[in-house]
């Protein structure tokens, strides 16, 4: 018989081990499949967070590191630095990069590291069991935000790559969502063109991925979904946020 | 050989790009901040990177990525931006990884101040980071072993696949001594089977700690205590003086080790029979140079810039078997050496009955 579809090279046999529903394993086959086509899986080192995210390292086939919470982007940094014609990046979830991890982020950004930067933000800390995020919404109810996230006393929801696509060193930022076949097209353009960035040696790419959390959400995946579009779109504005005229021209 | 007249901390750093050092990460803080600023000047033209980070624990992780690949790295700080650290360190110690960190001590805790003091040593050599680890850690207490030591940190890191530590203070980091500039020893076959560089041509590796399996977590554990036995078994070193026929005897490293050395020339000048021990290897602490000593002592102190910290080892080596006291210097104090003897004649009353040395 002839075979039709296979699974990407960018990802192993391993089975996902996520909660039904969930998106991040639709981003990673995006991002697995973006190594494929750029022939870049051989030259690629990703760098895995703390939570949910953290188990990729088990499903893509390019070489792995293990950083801390919070501090993917610094281990990016070294082994960028130690290996500059590799290719490195790094896949964090949004309480990793803007949360505990935010100062790293931000000089990787102001440095121009030329790494590509993958967020995950599904609003809410998953591993844990539902926490506030920075990304939480007003009003949204987590373990620790039982009553609702208090802007008085937890503050606003942070725009993470709007503060990064402020920042000199970073060329590409974007900022898309994984709710729609439609939308899973445009992310995965914006995902390859922020390894293009990188191969051109241009600077820093961050691609933010709007993500569902059905379980700590408390939904079923179609609910989120709907729940996705619904309340996080008009907070987080999709699009290209950022691209210098060099990007453009990829 | 060449002989150069350098800081110690520049020293640090020359030592370290002959060691065939790729990478510094760190940012400044002093006493150690020469380290960073020679580096800045002298590596990039070896063909090396000198990154300021933003802070010790950007820095600490960028020299974790770095040493993932195979490369030789290294960091400098002093004591508040080694704890800010250990985090990473820890990281580094689970992964294994071969890398160079000096702590270029202050007096703490807190903020606390600039002059030299080793109130870190539980932290260099009991852990200092979360989980069960050790590091590898050197004191060296004159320039030339700043110069010596930092390039054999380097081989003991790849020999163990281990995070080294030099322990030095802003004593040793800010004097301008003499050094001889020898050639990087023979370096050790070194096993490159596991570094991360791209799966070209063979399976994929993932360097990592998570270990959600309580079986798997032993097994780490199991593997680790390995290392750590045999590092203690193989690497234990010390220097030994006039020890001996010593009765009494001085155990005390870095900059307090080179005045203990005074302190027992001026003893055998009264007949007093007072040798020393300076740890060489913090950890694995020289049990070895002090237990063979116990049946001939009368009495041991420990000379330290701390409250007391090496004198819990030093009882541990001596299995409690004589008297062991402590004298200390704090918040920058340095000891003279009359202090120190004076100290050991009030405590144990030497009879001075041994040869008289001129």
């Amino acid at each position: 018989m002839k075979k039709v579809f296979e699974r990407t090279k960018g990802l192993s046999d391993a089975h996902f081990t996520f909660c039904p529903g969930c998106t991040h394993g639709t981003i990673m086959r995006l991002i697995a499949e973006v190594m494929e086509e750029l022939n870049i899986i051989e030259d690629t080192i990703g760098v895995s967070p703390v939570g949910c995210a953290g188990f990729c390292q088990d499903f893509f086939t390019c070489d792995f590191v293990g950083a801390a919470h919070g501090r993917a982007q610094a281990v990016a940094t070294g082994i960028k630095r130690s290996l500059p014609d590799k290719m490195v990046f790094t896949y964090q979830g949004d309480g990793d990069i803007a949360a505990i991890g935010t100062q790293h982020a931000i000089h990787s950004a102001a440095r121009g590291e030329r790494i590509t930067s993958i967020m995950v933000n599904n609003a809410i800390y998953g591993m844990t069991g539902g926490q506030m995020a920075p990304t939480t919404l007003e009003g949204m109810k987590t373990t620790t935000s039982p009553f609702g996230r208090d802007p008085v006393s937890a503050g606003m929801p942070m725009d993470f790559p709007k503060i990064i696509a402020n920042i000199p060193g970073a060329v590409y930022v974007a900022s898309v969502s994984v709710d729609s076949p439609k939308n899973i097209n445009k992310a995965k353009k914006a995902i390859k063109k922020a390894f293009q960035v990188q191969q051109a040696g241009l600077g820093f790419a961050l691609v933010s991925i709007l993500s569902t959390c059905p379980t700590n959400w408390g939904m079923s995946p179609v609910d989120s979904l709907d729940w996705l579009r619904e309340n996080m779109l008009p907070i987080y504005e999709l699009g290209v946020l950022k691209e210098i005229e060099e990007v453009k021209n990829l | 050989m060449e002989k150069v007249l350098l800081k110690g901390n520049e020293i640090i750093g020359e030592a370290a790009i002959r060691s065939g050092c790729k990478l510094f990460f760190g940012y400044p803080i002093t006493p150690s901040t020469e380290v960073i600023e020679y580096l800045s000047a002298n590596l990039p033209s070896q063909g090396g990177t000198v990154l300021q980070a933003e802070d010790e624990i950007g820095a600490i992780n960028m020299c974790y990525g770095a040493a993932c690949t195979g490369n030789r790295v290294l960091t400098a700080s002093s004591s508040p931006g080694i704890s800010l650290k250990q985090e990473g360190i820890s990281y580094a110690a689970a992964v294994e990884l071969p890398m160079v960190l000096v702590n270029v001590n202050r007096c703490g805790p807190g903020l606390g101040g600039l002059g030299p003091a080793q109130s870190d040593y539980f932290q260099s050599t009991k852990g200092g980071g979360h989980g069960d680890y050790r590091l590898i850690v050197l004191a060296p207490s004159k320039a030339q072993e700043l110069y010596d030591y930092t390039m054999e940190a380097f081989d003991l890191a790849d020999r163990y696949r281990n995070p080294v530590m030099v322990h030095t203070d802003g004593f040793l980091g800010q004097t301008m001594e003499p050094v001889v500039l020898k050639d990087r020893p023979e370096a050790p076959e070194v096993d490159q089977s596991w570094v991360v560089n791209g799966c070209k041509g063979r399976e994929k590796r993932i360097l990592a700690s998570y270990s959600l399996t309580n079986e798997v977590g032993e097994e780490n554990n199991l593997h680790w205590e390995k290392k750590y036995k045999e590092i203690e078994e193989k690497e234990q070193r010390w220097e030994s003086f006039h020890t001996e026929d010593a009765e009494y005897l001085l155990v005390s490293f870095g900059t307090t080790g080179r005045i203990c050395k005074s302190t027992v020339l001026n003893a055998r000048k009264k007949g007093i029979k007072l040798g020393l021990i300076r740890p060489i290897t913090l950890w694995p602490f020289p049990v070895k140079g002090i237990r063979p000593l116990v049946d001939q002592l009368k009495g041991i102190v420990t000379v330290e810039l701390n409250t007391g910290q090496m004198i819990e080892d030093v009882k541990l080596a001596a299995e409690c078997k004589v008297p062991i006291h402590l004298y200390r210097r704090q918040g920058g104090m340095l000891p003279t050496e009359d202090e120190i003897l004076a100290y050991l004649e009030d405590i144990f009353q030497p009879d001075g009955s041994g040869e008289v040395h001129e």
